[in-house]
């Protein structure tokens, strides 16, 4: 058995359980997202959500997925076919791939590389071309202009995302997901960086294009922005693809500063149940502030979103990076690579 | 405050804060929803629905055919044809409403010297049909003899403001 699974057919198979693994539990939790979106903004809003289809609703996701599956998928005059089509398979897939490298445990990841940030961090900066390319091949202005918008927004903000992803880089020492989350062992990042945290979770709602910054989306003034000419399962797949990437940004935040798998009590009872559990709770908090933020907060005016962006994370984030490594440096604490 | 101060406080993102705490108290509120068709809301005696025609105790319908309430119709929605009944009483022969062109002022049940025509407690009288909302006098008859312990109580209840 530990032959066959050395050898290349092996690994094959292996990697795509493990991918299996991953991906399912994903799109099921992607569509349990829509649910729980709309149970809670429902509370917020003194509604009931979602009720009628299975017990509290709870089929929803698949009536809504089995009605965009039969509807048909309209090209609109003068779109580029190929471009339109591809669009959201970008959008959904680098949503979807980005998960090789997220620890859901002790060395429990696909792929268990050592620039694994810099791979979320590469894939993550790749999703403005599902959104650019949506925009361009639709031929319609009000998609082209929430291209325009989402572009510019997620640049800006990439930048201070950055300068915090750095700061805990070199809180930790190396770029290995896994080895960040043991670095958390003692104290989460949360605690010491916590300007830091609040920044990359705001800058998260902005890359994930959620409100207050869902500007790519402007429905009050561009109508449904990028995917305006989206219908059916190319809408789905954006839709798929928001929500997959609302999941990741959380996961990124719980393992970036929340101490990923480990126990939030560190002591006998706690430390017994399995990671998978703690991890998957973190998520669901975060995921909570996405949607909990969204019912609270009205959309910010473009040039707002940029002057936060530009004049006060991107300043704020730079000069915290410059004082956390001076503060490491005077007191020693710089980590060994 | 000056505007340095204002832009520290503003990073402090307190206002946000107090928002994001008011949903929250939101959140765990009692829901408003009424869950419709299982739960409705309660409706007022004057509330004014489907048309019905009412009879007395003993089984004879109340409407002597006066033809007040085809006068008073604004919208010219009822229709009513009257011949001597064989006891010599006078009767209606024909009494229709056009349902779709009825604006449901209720003005036909307060031009009634007999309480025979009223609106009723019945909103949910959608058909899938055109045809089926042009009531005629037998459909009235049964909407009365189907509501009549609820017309009662309305009529009763909302007797000292009239």
């Amino acid at each position: 058995m530990s032959v066959f699974l050395q050898s290349n057919l092996g690994i094959a198979i292996l990697t795509l359980l493990e991918s299996l693994a991953i991906i399912v539990p994903l799109l099921l939790g992607v569509a349990y997202l829509t649910w729980f979106e709309r149970k809670v903004m429902g509370a917020i809003q003194l509604r009931k959500g979602p009720n009628v289809v299975g017990p509290f609703g709870l089929w929803q996701p698949f009536a809504d997925a089995i009605k965009m599956l039969f509807k048909e998928t309209i090209f609109p005059a003068g779109a580029d076919k190929v471009l339109f089509t591809i669009a959201p398979m970008i959008t959904f897939g680098l949503a979807v791939v980005a998960w090789a490298v997220i620890p859901v445990n002790d060395h429990w990841a696909v792929a268990n590389i050592n620039v694994g940030i810099l791979y979320l961090f590469a894939i993550s900066s790749l999703g403005v071309y599902g959104i650019i390319i949506a925009g361009w091949a639709s031929n319609s202005k009000y998609a082209f202009l929430g291209a325009l918008r989402s572009a510019a927004q997620m640049v800006s903000y990439e930048v201070s995302m950055g300068f915090v992803i750095v700061t805990v880089l070199i809180c930790v020492g190396s770029l290995n997901l896994n080895d960040i989350v043991l670095a958390q062992r003692h104290i989460w990042f949360a605690i010491p960086l916590l300007p830091l945290f609040v920044i990359f979770f705001i800058s998260g709602l902005a890359e994930t294009n959620r409100a207050p910054f869902d500007l790519a989306e402007g429905e009050t003034e561009i109508v449904a922005g990028f995917f305006v000419e989206y219908s059916a399962m190319t809408f789905a797949l954006f839709f798929l693809g928001e929500y997959a990437n609302m999941i990741l940004i959380s996961a990124m935040t719980t393992t970036l500063f929340l101490g990923g798998w480990l126990s939030p009590i560190p002591f006998a009872p706690f430390t017994l149940i399995p990671g998978v559990f703690w991890f998957l709770l973190k998520i669901l908090v975060c995921l909570f502030v996405f949607v909990w933020v969204r019912a609270t907060l009205p959309r910010f005016r473009y040039d707002q979103i940029m002057s936060l962006g530009w004049k006060v994370f991107l300043p704020i984030s730079l000069v915290w990076l410059v004082l956390t490594a001076g503060f490491l440096e005077i007191f020693g604490m710089l980590p060994h690579a | 405050m000056t505007r340095l101060g204002r832009m520290a406080w503003g990073l402090v993102l307190w206002e946000i804060l107090c928002g994001l705490a008011l949903t929250l108290r939101y959140f765990f509120k009692p829901k408003a929803t009424i869950n419709y068709p299982y739960e409705k809301n309660p409706t007022s005696p004057r509330f004014k629905g489907e048309h019905a025609l009412r009879r007395y105790p003993n089984g004879e319908e109340r409407c002597i055919a006066c033809k007040l309430c085809e006068a008073v119709c604004p919208a010219q929605a009822i229709t009513i044809e009257a011949a001597p009944r064989d006891d010599g009483s006078r009767r209606t022969t024909r009494y229709d409403i056009d349902m779709t062109k009825c604006i449901y002022c209720g003005l036909c049940e307060e031009a009634c010297p007999v309480d025979a025509i009223v609106e009723g407690p019945n909103f949910e009288f959608a058909t899938e049909t055109r045809e089926e909302l042009l009531y005629n006098k037998a459909k009235l008859l049964d909407n009365g003899d189907r509501w009549e312990p609820e017309l009662a109580k309305r009529l009763e209840l909302d007797a000292p403001y009239r």
